[in-house]
């Protein structure tokens, strides 16, 4: 069956925060410590503030709001979890599909050691806690797309637990002001996927397709309210969430409604409901069919998984059967927050900036591949990455593996920049031509354009002489203390130079000229 | 011939006694006369003569694959053969024709068994008597002995003589009358709490139950997974040693087969049963002895079992 899936639990932050009004808007509080103050209306740790209604009612005591997520994350193998058969991103319906993953009677699930070895690597990059046996479990119940009527997890012994992940937050409008929180993470556990439903309303039928090489990332999240001191209040599951916006929205949404519903005496049910994106809200998913039992008994076709470490090694073990764990751990990749701080180390460059480069798909080894082939500083680097290069692909929505421009040629072009051959707003204007991926070089367009910088500093002067002679006004309205008068006249010998003089060095020559 | 053991039947087709081809009709002939004890519910006939063409093709050049090569079998229908329906005698898989050998059938088929046909069971294997499929029960051919006729003549005087026959035993008790009517050399069966031992003791045949983790459960049809295995019928022991032997061994398609490395073997002729040990224990078999041993004091005695005599602890 199955694309194998990773999940994993993560224990919420609690927010607390003053509720600010009944539309579905409120802002998240500081979590755990600073709640005491009691203050309304506090939102010191507003991430991007909703849309504020009324102000808030007097007297009422705070509400702390309880988050917990189940991540359903695909491995990437190249089978799949329990069959041979193989995983692949959009192929035909049902051509992926072995006797096993069909539940054809008397076959048997049999362990994909690679889905392992990711199991075990996502629980080290997770700081987890490495079961060195884990167990699997039935879990079962009646849907069209799981014909065996069951589906293989790990209830009772998963393979990781006890995890934490640090992440930055930003907690001003300022893109300095971020901060560190960590979140738990209760266990990570493998299990099969279902297959996929296809409802078809128009035919009145549903088509089921059991290669499940679908959305990679789903995650559910349950939510529950309660008085600070009180015991925790009744969580709703609201399921089958594809974004990060959806999710945010989806929880906000929720935790007001409970809110809403306990303040107006009402109770909340333990019941799983679904995001109606269009709407913004979310509603009751299931029929009320009393609590699920799922009948977990072990499943006896899989003995328990056993993980060793290079001591515990049973000697004389045939390496394929076995799976190492401190092995596992140095095939490790660098993890994303050690990445950033060599970052910040190596290039000087800011938190905040070392984010951007690693929250972007390929935008790390983009701007890498330029600091290799450039002799310009990494700042200069940085900065045309994060914010011409960048800029340009979002406001095309182009992925880094979409851009027109390569790292060669904005290479090419901050070494132009560098030894001063085209000034800073030529440099940009080259930037927007090899944007237009004509087949051009920088150093093409520079010639093309004739963009280079007045070299001939004998020239300049004369520029700047005859611009100062042809503009007294200017120079006089200079002299009597307008300071916006120079950037008239450098404006006036750039438009001479036809904008191959450097903005800066016109200034210095023009006030040498003047003073004189 | 066909009383003949495997190991038997065998050196005859090695040596060109009989061909491939006319053990199986012969086989199959039986079968057909035997109808009545509904030990098949699927006689493969086609599959079967097209497997002792190959066979014989392989004797006549000398290259036979070993003990088993065109041998005649029976496989029990919770066991998936490819191409030819399983039904595991119940209605929720009738017409089901899978597209797989289970791995015991395969390892018979590539040893050159040849598949006379699916035998008969209790639905899903959920019994001890063969009663309870939707094909009907099967009947032990220790129904139509004489013994059993004569009996039968001096107890009842108007009951139907059709209705008074013995079951099998089960839930193998389709590949044990198979066994014990002469159709096959061997069966298999399967055995869960008994299915396979049971019914080999009513029909008078050897039914050996290897140890859970021996012998691959790919592909059968599962009754409780973790006490499941594959279970083997035939007329003595060496030769259910002999299919033992072929089936035997790690499966990577069953995660539940023990990694060591299984090698064939041959039982050692026992002429001389007076030093031999048998371990029983104490709990199982104070109360479930027949009168005979029961009269006796066990412990460490000597016992007179028919002509045997050896140790009891």
């Amino acid at each position: 069956m199955a694309a194998p899936m990773l999940r994993w639990c993560c224990s919420g932050r609690r927010f607390a925060f003053a509720r600010v009004g009944c539309g579905s808007c409120h802002r998240r509080g500081p979590p755990t410590g600073s709640t005491s103050n009691g203050k309304r209306g506090q939102s010191s740790v507003a991430q991007q503030p909703h849309i504020t209604a009324q102000k808030p009612r007097k007297g009422e005591p705070e509400w702390a709001a309880v988050v917990g997520l189940e991540i359903h994350a695909q491995i990437a193998s190249n089978s799949k979890l329990f069959s041979g058969s193989q995983v692949c991103f959009a192929a035909p319906p049902n051509s992926l599909v072995s006797f096993f993953d069909a539940s054809l009677p008397g076959t048997l699930p049999v362990l994909n050691r690679r889905c392992v070895e990711a199991a075990v690597m996502t629980g080290l990059a997770l700081d987890c806690h490495i079961n060195r046996k884990s167990l699997f479990d039935r879990k079962h119940y009646f849907y069209a797309d799981l014909p065996a009527g069951y589906q293989i997890t790990q209830q009772r012994l998963p393979i990781a637990v006890n995890g934490s992940l640090a992440y930055s937050v930003y907690v001003g409008r300022k893109p300095s002001q971020m901060v560190t929180r960590t979140v738990r993470v209760k266990q990570i556990q493998l299990e099969q996927d279902s297959g996929k439903s296809l409802h078809d309303d128009l035919r009145s039928q549903t088509l089921i397709d059991l290669n499940r090489a679908e959305g990679q990332l789903r995650v559910d999240a349950n939510i529950s309210v309660h008085r600070p001191g009180e015991p925790l209040g009744i969580r709703t599951e609201v399921k089958n969430l594809n974004s990060a916006r959806f999710l945010a929205k989806a929880i906000d949404y929720e935790i007001q409604r409970q809110i809403n519903e306990l303040e107006n005496g009402g109770e909340i049910l333990n019941e799983t409901r679904s995001f109606d994106f269009k709407l913004g809200c979310t509603v009751p998913m299931r029929d009320k069919e009393g609590k699920q039992d799922y009948r977990f008994m072990p499943e006896p076709n899989l003995p328990p998984l056993l993980l060793y470490d290079s001591g515990s090694l049973p000697s004389g073990a045939d390496p394929q059967q076995v799976i190492n764990i401190d092995q596992l751990r140095e095939r490790l990749p660098e993890l994303p927050r050690v990445t950033r701080q060599r970052l910040v180390q190596q290039y000087g460059m800011l938190p905040e900036h070392s984010c951007v480069l690693l929250n972007e798909v390929g935008l790390l080894e983009f701007f890498q591949n330029v600091i290799k082939e450039t002799r310009a500083e990494p700042k200069k680097v940085t900065s045309w990455v994060l914010n011409t290069f960048l800029g340009f692909l979002k406001q095309q929505n182009l992925a880094v593996s979409e851009s027109p421009v390569t790292p060669s040629a904005l290479a090419e072009l901050l070494d132009l920049l560098d030894r001063k051959a085209i000034s800073a707003p030529a440099a940009k204007q080259v930037f927007e031509e090899l944007w237009r991926n004509e087949g051009k070089t920088p150093a093409q367009i520079v010639a093309e354009k004739k963009l280079e910088l007045l070299q001939d500093p004998e020239a300049l002067e004369q520029l700047c002489r005859s611009t100062l002679e042809a503009h007294p006004d200017v120079v006089m309205d200079l002299k009597r203390g307008n300071p916006r008068a120079i950037n008239k006249l450098i404006g006036l010998v750039r438009k001479a130079t036809l904008g191959r003089a450097d903005p800066t060095a016109i200034k210095e020559v023009l006030e040498r000229q003047l003073s004189s | 011939m066909l009383g003949r053991t495997l190991r038997e039947v065998s050196v005859a087709l090695k040596q060109g006694q009989i061909t491939p081809t006319e053990l199986c009709q012969r086989c199959l002939s039986l079968i057909k006369k035997t109808k009545f004890l509904n030990a098949y519910i699927t006689v493969s006939e086609e599959v079967a003569l097209k497997q002792a063409e190959e066979s014989e093709k392989r004797y006549k050049k000398g290259h036979s694959l070993g003990d088993l090569d065109g041998i005649p079998i029976a496989v029990k229908d919770n066991f998936s053969t490819s191409g030819i329906e399983t039904t595991c005698a119940s209605n929720m898989l009738k017409g089901y024709v899978p597209p797989y050998n289970a791995t015991v059938v395969q390892k018979l088929l590539d040893q050159g068994a040849l598949l006379m046909g699916k035998t008969n069971l209790d639905e899903f294997a959920m019994g001890s008597g063969s009663t309870d499929g939707i094909f009907g029960p099967v009947k032990n051919p220790w129904s139509y002995s004489k013994q059993y006729r004569e009996k039968r003549k001096q107890n009842s005087h108007s009951e139907n003589e059709d209705s008074n026959w013995l079951i099998t035993g089960g839930s193998s008790g389709g590949s044990a009358a198979a066994v014990s009517a002469f159709t096959c050399f061997a069966a298999l069966g399967s055995d869960t709490g008994g299915s396979t031992r049971n019914p080999a003791a009513h029909c008078g045949v050897v039914g050996l139950k290897p140890s859970y983790g021996l012998v691959s459960r790919h592909g059968l049809i599962p009754l409780v997974n973790s006490m499941d295995v594959p279970g083997i019928l035939t007329r003595c022991v060496d030769d259910a040693a002999t299919v033992l032997g072929v089936l035997a061994g790690h499966d990577p398609k069953d995660s539940t087969t023990i990694q060591d490395p299984v090698k064939p073997f041959t039982l050692p002729s026992l002429t001389d049963v007076s030093k031999l040990c048998i371990g029983i224990p104490k709990v199982t078999f104070t109360k479930v002895l027949s009168s005979p041993i029961q009269t006796t004091d066990l412990g460490n005695r000597l016992v007179e079992f028919e002509s045997l005599l050896c140790h009891f602890y």
